[in-house]
């Protein structure tokens, strides 16, 4: 009987998967979450850090991180702007449940590809005119051949692509390295900017890359909402057996959008070398390719939804930089532990989106005391 | 359950049993009092009352999404009702958790398998099994035996679970709950999967568990069985209980209209059309499956137009690999599938689509193939039709229209035409799919299961749409699983046996106890005769060996 007596009891808690939540309540529960976060991580700087600052100067830093001055505000847009064409470029394939985990790689190649036509092109003396087309050439098709190298395997042969393609990030770093030892044999490994033979600037240098990303965020949202191939894209990812079944060719399409994905890395690499940076360094990514899956998915692969995610990733990130100048951390892990603590609730969040919790019941609980 | 037997006497699960015996006969096995269950808005159960008394089988009556299996999983613990009491043996109890259920006796025989393919028969009823003693297969081994003889089931505990027929796996299944001393017995629509000889087996090992004092729930959608198998019978509609009637003092009709709420006409009609010449011919087709097996072997059959040709068998004996050849979706090894006298191999699906071949495949979850769940009703519309128009984008304007149209022709409950469709329930869905089939005009439907799962009065409304399709002059496929039905429904009826044509015998001509031993394999009218070959064909038989040398010729 001691079976009956141990499970006579109701649990403390359910969990119940809830219906669709409206956005308001969804943009309630994260704003909840990002104050919490910062609640947290504002006690914690104020307790670790030398200079004697308080809870609510972290808060203050954070703000300027982003919006302190107009230079900063220009950095925010372009930050904003890279991250959300990267994760413009992932959206097709993640619709597609292909995992593309190698955007960083792909972005990075092209970075590489774009470098190498100014380095040869400064070396020859050739004139810009040539050689700037031949800049969005190599760049685009080195992204779109980082890009559908797993893309071919996955149809033709079942390979996993989230293995593949994260590869690939490693190849490219390593290529990068390669490089740049044999361009740069002396030094410390330094690369020289080529300022001869630059994309042109619109009023300022940052103005380019938000024209032409926003661009691009027309571009997809009209791609996936509207088009024939977009229909395809989210037809596969929903099911392949129906594809199938419907007549669709899904290796076609796997290919297709990969090919896609790889053209918006393209972009991406060529604004940061031949726009931004003027270089190329193994970092030149800075991981975009991997924060581009957590804005695409907290937007709900929403291109729209994506500005607004892009944008807090950003402004927090921003803001952490920040706040490790104005609070005195000199180690870099310090901030990152931070940011991850803020990430941490802005993901966990989801959880009650989706899900709700039960109590036990008190009135049951009275009833049962009555017996 | 006066004596105690044998088979209780070597696992800990015999003291449950012994704490049965003491209980007061009069007091229900297991009783339910008001039990709700909510899902978001939905309602799945409403304030449901239950009891099953020891020594009585209870059918659980009710239409598809009428909250059948969502009761049977609180019971045995995979949902926790938000409402209500049960009670067993007339206490209280709390089942939070399968195990809880197994605790208080309940076993649980699920519609799909749980088995571990690789594991024989013993190894599979014991696995998971903890009495606290040295594991010894030898002693399991003759338990099984003993609960087997007992009961009268038919085993052999060595055999892998692999070798097994779905009958066999099922009795599997059921042995299993009886050795971890289950009394309380819930099957989950057992009989939907098993020939007419096998469902007579079951139902004599069910009275047997019966006389032995043991209580069981059986979920059935088929009335004839409701009036043979049980004492009882429960019904529920859209989540409410409706109440509990005696099968003695009650009829198919009574029960039909207590189920749906209204009269029902259960007649099927078999119309009478002028066949057509052939328009599908298949001739020693072989198939593959996706493991290497060859599961469609040397099978020839065509359809007319104006005939609905039906395909029996057991479950998982060639049927989707048959349906996916002739839509261009599978490799044919050998063999010509030939529509309106020209082949139909090496074609992609789009084109075969193109020809006017529907192929709609019902898979066990319903939506796995032929509809996208997330996708709205519209976008689901146009699934076949999006890259008609030109320019790059779809047009969704004339998808809605069609959608509303769809919707208002066939009666399909749906908030909007932008609604997942998802969230319609079963017989919404299969009226969106098998809508859309015919709205693209076909010439030949080929439909498996196409009320797989659906309530009576969305069954009929699939069958007069197919009707009126083979009116029109359509030729049929229609791959089933209830007997009944393809019997009342089709022309003809073909019979697969592991892959493998046992006759084409005509529907009006034929008892379904034949139809079963063809289903089984223990006849086989191909030995006399050759099946499958219209007299006037498209090509004459000439031009048909010719076809044959080519083909092979070309592999060569």
């Amino acid at each position: 009987m001691a079976n009956t007596k141990k499970t006579n009891k109701e649990p403390l808690f359910h969990i119940v998967k809830r219906d669709n939540m409206s956005w308001p309540k969804r943009l309630l529960i994260y704003a909840i979450a990002i104050i919490i976060g910062f609640l947290i991580t504002s006690v914690f700087c104020a307790v670790s850090n030398e200079k004697g600052k308080g809870v609510w100067d972290m808060f203050i830093s954070v703000y300027k991180g982003s919006f302190g001055t107009e230079r900063k505000i220009w950095i925010f847009l372009q930050e904003l702007a890279l991250l959300l064409g990267v994760s413009l470029a992932i959206l097709p394939s993640f619709k597609m449940k292909f995992w593309n985990l190698g955007a960083n790689g792909q972005v990075l190649i092209s970075c590489l590809a774009c470098y190498a036509c100014m380095y040869y092109g400064d070396k020859a003396g050739a004139s810009p005119n040539f050689i700037i087309p031949l800049m969005i050439i190599c760049s685009i098709s080195a992204g779109v051949i980082w890009a559908v190298i797993p893309a071919i395997f996955k149809a033709l042969f079942k390979t996993n692509e989230s293995l593949f393609t994260l590869m690939m990030n490693y190849l490219a770093v390593g290529l990068v390295s390669v490089f740049i030892t044999i361009w740069f044999p002396k030094g410390s490994g330094s690369v020289k900017p080529i300022n001869t033979i630059v994309l042109p600037d619109i009023y300022k240098k940052q103005v380019l890359t938000l024209i032409v990303v926003s661009v691009l965020t027309v571009f997809m949202t009209l791609y996936l909402k509207m088009s024939k191939q977009g229909f395809e894209v989210s037809l596969v990812g929903e099911s392949e057996n129906t594809a199938r079944y419907v007549g669709i060719n899904v290796k076609k399409v796997v290919i297709r959008t990969l090919i896609l994905s790889g053209i918006i890395c393209g972009i991406i690499g060529l604004l940061l070398v031949g726009s931004i940076n003027h270089s190329v360094n193994e970092n030149m990514a800075n991981n975009r390719g991997f924060t581009a899956i957590m804005t695409a998915w907290l937007a709900k692969f929403n291109p729209l939804a994506m500005i607004l995610t892009c944008g807090l990733i950003t402004f927090i990130s921003n803001g952490m930089s920040q706040v490790r100048m104005d609070f005195g951390f000199y180690n870099n892990a310090l901030s990152n532990i931070i940011l991850g603590v803020i990430y941490f609730f802005i993901i966990g969040c989801d959880f009650f989106i989706t899900y709700k919790i039960v109590f036990r019941k008190k009135a049951k609980k009275q009833k049962k005391e009555v017996n | 359950m006066g004596q105690i037997t044998p088979v209780n006497q070597i696992n800990k699960s015999f003291k449950i049993a012994e704490r049965r015996i003491a209980v007061n006969r009069s007091v229900p096995a297991i009783e339910l009092k008001n039990v709700t269950k909510r899902f978001g808005e939905v309602v799945a159960n409403k304030n449901v009352n239950l009891s099953v008394n020891r020594g009585e089988i209870l059918s659980l009556l009710g239409e598809n999404g009428s909250g059948k299996t969502t009761l049977m999983n609180m019971i045995s613990g995979i949902y926790y009702p938000d409402e209500g009491d049960i009670f067993i043996d007339g206490k209280l109890v709390n089942i939070s958790s399968p195990k809880d259920a197994f605790e208080h006796g309940i076993g649980m025989i699920h519609q799909h398998f749980k088995l571990v393919d690789v594991f024989t028969a013993a190894q599979n009823i014991v696995l998971g099994v903890d009495d606290g003693k040295k594991f010894s297969i030898k002693k399991v081994n003759s338990r099984v035996k003993e609960i087997a003889d007992k009961y009268g089931f038919e085993i052999d505990v060595k055999k892998k679970i692999y070798d097994m027929s779905v009958s066999e796996k099922q009795t599997i299944e059921i042995i299993k709950v009886l050795y971890r001393g289950a009394d309380i017995l819930i099957l989950d629509e057992p009989t939907a999967v098993l020939t007419p000889q096998e469902t007579v087996k079951l139902f004599a090992i069910l009275k047997k568990m019966k006389e032995d004092g043991k209580s069981v729930i059986i979920i059935t959608h088929k009335l004839n069985e409701v009036m043979e198998i049980s004492d009882r019978v429960a019904i529920l509609r859209k989540g409410e209980y409706i109440g509990t009637v005696n099968t003695a003092e009650t009829n198919e009709k009574e029960l039909t209209e207590m189920m749906v709420g209204k009269k029902v006409d259960l007649q099927i009609q078999r119309l009478k059309t002028d066949f057509d010449k052939p328009l599908l011919e298949i001739r020693d087709l072989s198939v593959k499956g996706d493991d290497g097996s060859v599961k469609i072997k040397d099978v020839s059959f065509y359809i007319r137009g104006g005939e609905i040709l039906g395909v029996a068998g057991v479950a998982g004996c060639g049927q989707k690999e048959l349906c996916e050849a002739v839509a261009g979706l599978r490799k044919i090894d050998s063999g010509l599938v030939m529509h309106k006298g020209e082949s139909l191999i090496g074609l992609t699906p789009k084109q075969i689509i193109e020809k006017g071949v529907s192929m709609s495949f019902i898979p066990e979850d319903r939506l796995g193939m032929g509809l996208a769940p997330n996708f709205s009703i519209t976008d689901n519309m146009m699934l076949k039709s999006y890259n008609d128009g030109k320019g790059p984008f779809v047009d969704r304007k004339t998808a809605r229209k069609n959608a509303a149209a769809l919707i208002k022709k066939l009666e399909i409950v749906t908030p909007s035409t932008e609604t997942p469709i998802r969230r319609l329930s079963g017989g919404n869905v299969q009226k969106v799919l098998v809508g859309r089939e015919i709205e693209a005009g076909p010439n030949v439907i080929v439909t498996a299961y196409p009320v797989r799962g659906l309530d009576i009065n969305s069954s009929y409304v699939i069958y007069d749409i197919l009707n009126e399709q083979k009116q029109k002059g359509t030729g049929i496929l229609f791959i089933g699983e209830d007997l009944d039905v393809m019997l009342a429904l089709c022309d003809k009826i073909m019979v697969l046996c592991h892959g493998k044509n046992m006759g084409i015998v005509h529907a009006s001509k034929v008892t379904k106890e034949d139809i079963g031993l063809m289903m089984t394999g223990s006849k086989n009218l191909t030995e006399e005769k050759v099946y499958g070959k219209a007299k006037d064909s498209h090509l004459s038989e000439q031009e048909w060996e010719e076809k044959k040398t080519n083909t092979k010729e070309a592999e060569d």
